[in-house]
């Protein structure tokens, strides 16, 4: 799957987006974000407080429990502040 | 007959009056127009701003808005609507967004533009760097934006 980083979580990972292939057991976005703070440093400083990353699949919003099976593209980011 | 609906994201600024006029000319139908539009202010907190930047997800942000758009139509009689967003960077003085809403009457106007704007606000994927006197970061999310959002919550 394609995952993208946008604002401050972008910066702190340090790349705007990559593929990647989480094993099966990471099964929900909170997984997902678990699973990439185990990655490195980087990620770690991104997702140091998971409540706060806002997470899409496939160009919706969702919340942290959904599932991520069929997921083509899912984005984190921070909370919105356009308008 | 189809309502017209108007989205743009543009790095580019935009003429308020021109959009306003857009939407309305030739048409006897509408009689009332309200119009928002977000302007970068110069000062934060008392802290010069020197610009913001506005990072977006391209794809998603055209189909957030969209959705917000068709919620819109559907739950106000709106005859018109146009919401223009910009991305990349912004000095003071200039354009960040617009949204104009047509209707018969103005309730239907009012509600709408507000509605839409708080959406905008807080599921819109846009994000804002400011860049001032003291260096540059990114602006917080307010939870006055989100509880402006949480009331047109549906029961």
């Amino acid at each position: 799957m394609k995952v993208l980083y946008f604002a401050w979580v972008r910066e702190r990972v340090g790349k705007a987006e990559e593929a990647l292939d989480p094993p099966p057991a990471v099964a929900t976005v909170a997984d997902l974000i678990a699973w990439l703070s185990q990655r490195g440093e980087e990620y770690a400083h991104a997702f140091e407080k998971p409540k706060v990353i806002r997470a899409a699949i496939d160009r919706m919003h969702v919340k942290q429990d959904t599932t991520i099976a069929g997921a083509r593209e899912i984005a984190f980011f921070p909370p919105m502040t356009g308008g | 007959m189809t309502v017209p609906v108007t989205i743009h994201l543009q790095e580019a600024d935009f003429d308020v009056a021109h959009e306003i006029a857009a939407l309305s000319r030739g048409r006897t139908d509408i009689g009332a127009v309200v119009s928002f539009s977000g302007i970068c202010r110069g000062d934060e907190g008392g802290d010069a701003i020197a610009a913001l930047t506005l990072e977006h997800y391209p794809g998603m942000a055209e189909a957030e808005i969209a959705r917000h758009a068709e919620e819109a139509l559907a739950r106000w009689p709106l005859t018109g609507l146009t919401i223009i967003h910009r991305f990349g960077r912004i000095v003071p003085g200039e354009n960040i967004v617009l949204v104009v809403t047509a209707s018969s009457h103005r309730e239907a106007a009012f509600q709408g533009a507000e509605f839409l704007m708080d959406y905008l606000k807080t599921r819109a994927p846009f994000w804002k760097r400011e860049e001032g006197a003291s260096g540059s970061g990114w602006v917080d999310a307010h939870d006055r934006d989100d509880s402006a959002a949480a009331r047109w919550a549906k029961p």
